[in-house]
Order: structure tokens, then sequence, then C-alpha cells
């Protein structure tokens, strides 16, 4: 499967990310050639392979349900762009419209 | 045109852990203190890396097996991803292709009052989102985040399209809602969005043909699914006479609806292009989790009695009507127990289940008590009722004991059964079998009583009231019946 200049800005669209017409075509040719290199694999013969879920050897890793201390709320909102001191502050969301 | 509405729920439970599902941050609801309860977990700061809360899992197997679902022996983790300010991490870790249950089954009630087996095709074990707060001032400001609920775990219960009513989908919520409370699985706060529920909705007209499908989100009450279906029906029904518009037809897709509880009406949801599509994947970063048999029997054979099952043997063995039983096992999994220990310290059900539905949930209420707090116990009560079953003490009596042991309790006398007896004899309210007693009393009575004699003399039979009241004050265990019939009896000089 060809990777097309439409599937690029799709992909840029649904991760928010606003690219330039220059960069939807080299994106494309950059994105197009890991596919094309990734494509090796379809090479191996995986009939009768179960589709793996991990690639560790290990299951039912748990944790107890113990609470550990919390970040204070300035570390929390150190790498944030914007807080008003209890809040991460985002550009306005509009939910619902008529 | 005949047309059958067609609805499936998915209900979102958080569950009663005490941390999160993925990090040891506090699982409380907090909205007071923002951003309190957040690590580089639940923050998804690069590098940290998340393990499955045991107590989250084995909440979830819990109420899976409550409703009757199958267990995968099998079961992952996988990422949805999406973009919200809500979601820190840019996906949301879900399951996809391998829940850990599928194929159970919750019985409601339909519109015609019958019980229908509503098929659960599949519950899910997820993490919560964050929550927004947007600025309501109509100015445009910034939108708030708090990252207290992000990573709570949350159950996704996916029912199939079996529900045929909005009655019926209010009916399949508060049973859900009232199994998840027995079993202790979620506190399902309503007010606090530890349940909330999505609907899915269209009609299906006899000739095959049907409308496309709503999702309405933001159902977060009992009452709001019920309103939120209804509308819909009738808006899907009207907006199919004027366009035509069905399932199927070119460029149709499912629609979102947010259902405005203010204006009860739902409204078109704007702006989730393509949102659909999330890109699912498996998550390197956790494990999958096995769940042999063994697990599952052990947890199987540890579940209590599901509600509906309790109310039917309610009636069945102990004789309770359908409206006694509802009262007493919608009030809760403590209430039933209550109920039942009653019961069977008095060997009267019937007489349990008025004394609980009638005195002990008006108490309730008017002290602001849940049965835990309730300052008569349930042996207590049994023993009270019980003197009543042996005759020892009259109903009117045990009313009295009743009052006397509140009392004792707002006093802070401590409420015990032995108190009952003490207080049944300082009272002197035992039944007086003793007939000479009476007889003394009932004759000492008549003879202050000259002008009662002469009334009743006269045929007033309601003038013997006046010495009933005068013999029930000296022997106050007797019974009022049988002492009328001995004053009518003494009168008439039989």
């Amino acid at each position: 499967m060809e990777l097309t200049r439409e599937n690029v800005a799709k992909i840029a669209r649904l991760s928010r990310l606003s690219l330039s017409d220059e960069e939807l075509d080299r994106f494309t040719e950059q994105l197009g050639e890991i596919l094309d290199y990734v494509q090796l694999l379809n090479e191996v013969d995986t009939s009768g392979v179960e589709p793996m879920a991990h690639a560790g050897d290990l299951t039912n890793v748990f944790r107890e349900d113990e609470p550990h201390p919390s970040l204070p709320r300035d570390q929390a909102f150190a790498n944030a762009p914007k807080s008003d001191g209890k809040y991460f502050l985002v550009p306005p969301i509009l939910e619902t419209g008529e | 045109m005949n047309y059958t509405p067609i609805i499936g729920l998915e209900v979102h439970v958080q569950l009663l852990t005490k941390t999160k599902i993925f990090c040891g941050c506090p699982n409380k609801f907090n909205p007071e203190h923002p951003n309190t309860q957040t690590c580089p977990v639940c923050l998804g700061m690069p590098g940290s890396l998340p393990v499955m809360n045991e107590e989250a899992f084995r909440l979830s197997l819990i109420t899976a097996l409550a409703l009757n679902c199958e267990i995968a022996p099998f079961t992952k983790w996988d990422r949805k991803q999406y973009y919200y300010p809500d979601l820190p991490k840019g996906y949301q870790i879900s399951q996809y292709d391998l829940p850990f249950s599928h194929s159970g089954w919750l019985e409601a009630t339909t519109a015609e009052g019958d019980l229908r087996k509503v098929r659960i095709r599949r519950a899910h074990l997820e993490e919560d989102a964050g929550k927004n707060i947007h600025d309501e001032s109509g100015r445009g400001g910034d939108s708030q985040v708090d990252l207290n609920r992000a990573g709570t775990p949350l159950l996704e219960i996916v029912t199939e399209p079996d529900i045929r009513s909005a009655v019926e989908s209010k009916s399949f919520l508060e049973e859900l809602y009232l199994l998840l409370t027995f079993i202790g699985v979620s506190d399902c706060n309503m007010q606090e969005g530890s349940l909330r529920c999505d609907a899915n909705v269209n009609l299906k007209f006899d000739d095959g043909i049907a409308t496309p499908i709503v999702e309405v989100k933001n159902l977060n009450t009992f009452r709001g699914v019920e309103a939120a279906v209804d509308f819909e029906i009738q808006r899907q029904l009207d907006e199919f006479q004027k366009t035509g518009r069905k399932l199927g037809d070119p460029g149709v897709e499912k629609e979102t609806r947010g259902w405005d509880a203010q204006r009860n009406i739902t409204l078109a949801q704007r702006g989730k292009e393509e949102a659909a599509d999330y890109r699912y994947f498996p998550d390197p970063d956790l494990l999958p989790v096995t769940v042999s048999a063994h697990v599952v029997a052990e947890i199987k054979s540890h579940l209590c009695e599901p509600p509906s099952q309790r109310k039917r043997r309610f009636q069945k063995e102990m004789a309770l009507s359908e409206y006694d039983a509802d009262v007493i096992v919608n009030r809760g999994r403590e209430f039933a127990d209550y109920f039942e220990l009653v019961a069977s310290t008095c060997d009267d059900a019937k007489q349990a289940a008025n004394w609980v539905t009638q005195d002990v949930l008006r108490e309730m209420n008017d002290r602001r008590l849940n049965v835990e707090e309730f300052p008569i116990g349930a042996e207590v009560l049994g023993t009270v009722l019980k003197r009543v079953s042996e005759k020892t003490i009259t109903i009117k009596s045990a009313r009295e004991v009743f009052v006397a042991l509140l009392e004792d309790a707002d006093e802070d006398r401590e409420v015990t059964v032995s108190r009952v007896d003490h207080l049944i004899d300082d009272r002197g309210l035992k039944v007086v079998s003793d007939t000479g007693a009476l007889d003394a009393a009932i004759a000492a009575a008549v003879a202050e009583s000259p002008k009662a004699v002469e009334d009743f003399n006269a045929g007033k039979q309601q003038a013997v009231g006046a010495i009933i009241g005068k013999v029930m004050k000296q022997v106050r265990g007797a019974d009022p019946k049988q002492v009328r019939e001995q004053i009518i009896a003494h009168l008439s000089g039989n």
C-alpha cells in the first residue's frame, strides 16, 4: 500500500498538527520510505503463528492497591504551558452546538 | 407505520479502589482540590510506566460474573488514540479486541411489566479521563483541566441492542445500579459521575427500514435516561417523516448527540470529525493478564445473592408482597440484611416487613440515618416483635417499646435485647392472662362510672369506652378488645 499525501494530512489532523504544503510533501515521502522498509516484514511467512499481544513473556504483573504520595501541585504544573495555580489552562473547548 | 425502538446502553462505572488503575494516586472524588492527585504516570510524563491495580481487576471480575458474563482466559490492553485536553497521554488505555469479559445478561422490566434478559455484549476495564471545565461566561476564556480523575479505574459495560423502550432503559440502569451497589464494586454516586450512561437509539419500522443510529451522551440520572430516550424516539420519528433519511443511505453515519438536562432535549455534538479513527494498538507498556478457571470459580463462590433473586426469595419463601420486597431490597444490601435478621429473630416475616418498611424507614428518614446507624439493632427489634408473636405484648405495646428504645438511644443508653424485656416489665405491658386481676379492675372501673353505666343501659354502646380507658390504665398489658368484651358481658349481667 502506498502512503498518500491525503493519508498524511489525515494523520496530522488526528494528531492536531498543522502542516504546511511543503511539510506534507516532505513527510509523505519520508513516512513512505519508512513504511516501504517495514514492508520487508511481509516477506516472512506468518501462517500458523499466533498474533502476539506483547513482546515480553510475563503475564499478570499487578500492583497492590496502596496509595502513594501524589505530586505537589506546582510540580504537576511545572511543564504545563499555562495554569492558574489550580487548573491546567487550555484554549476554549467547544463541546456542543445547535 | 408501526415502529420499534432499538436501544443499547453503554454504562461507565468507576470502581471502588483506594488508588487509580495504573498508579498509586488516590482514587477519590475531590473537585475542591483540583490537580492534587496526580503523578508522572497519570500525567502521562515520558518514561513513566503504568502497572495494573490488582484490586481494580478483581472488582472487574466480580462485576462481570455478577452480570453472568464469560471471563476470557487471556486479556490485554490497547491504546485508543485521540487528542483531548483531559487525556494527557494522547491515548486512553482501554481494551479493544480481547476484553476480559463478554456475553452476559441482566434482567430489566419492560414497558409491559415483564422481565427481559438484556444481553451484555462485553465489559472491559479502562482508565477514566480528567475533567474539563468550560468558561461559561461566553467570553471565550480558557478551559480549565482537573486531572484528579485521570486514571480512575473505569468499567465499561456494553449491552446488545435488546432494549425496546425508554422505561425499560431506565429499569435496566436501575437494576444495574442496585446490583453494583449490592456487590460493593462501586458507590455509583451519579452526582459525582461514578455511574454514567450513553444510549444508542434508532427506530426500526415494520417494513425493515430503520432510522440512522444516534448515540446520546451525558445521561447521568435515571430520569435523564428515560427522558432522553423518549425525546430521541420522537425526534427520530419526526425527522424521518420530514427527510426520509434512513440507515444505510450514502453519507449516513452514526451521529453523536448530547443530552441537555435543563432543556430536556438532545443536541447535535459538533466537531468530532473522524472520531471513530482511534487507531487502536496493543499497549506495549502493560502485560497481558490470564485468568484461570480456578480463579473464576473462587470468585463465583463468593458472589452474594443478586438483588433480583433476593426480591424473588422474599416473595416466595417469606410470603412478602412484591411491593414490600421491592421497598426492602431497593434500599440496599444492608437494609435487606437488617430485615432478614429482624424476620428470623421474630419468626414472622410479614410483621418484620411491616415494621421495617414503615416504622424503621420513617425514623431513619426523620433522623437522616442509614440502617447501619439506626439505634435499634435488628435483633432488638426482632425481639420486640417476637414478644408480639408470642402474645406476651400487644402490637400497641410494641409501638410503645419501640418509642422507648429510641428515647433510650437519644439519652445514650444502650439499646440491647435484654432492655426490651426490662421495658415490658417496667411499664407493665405484659398481656394480662390473670383473669382475676382483670375482673377486679373491671368491677372497680364499673363502680366508678355510674354515668357510663347508665348510658350503656340506655342503649349507648360507645359509653363503654370510658370504662375501657379506666381498666387499661390499671392493667396496661390487657388486650383492649378482650377488655371491651368482658365489660359488656359484665354490664349485661352475664
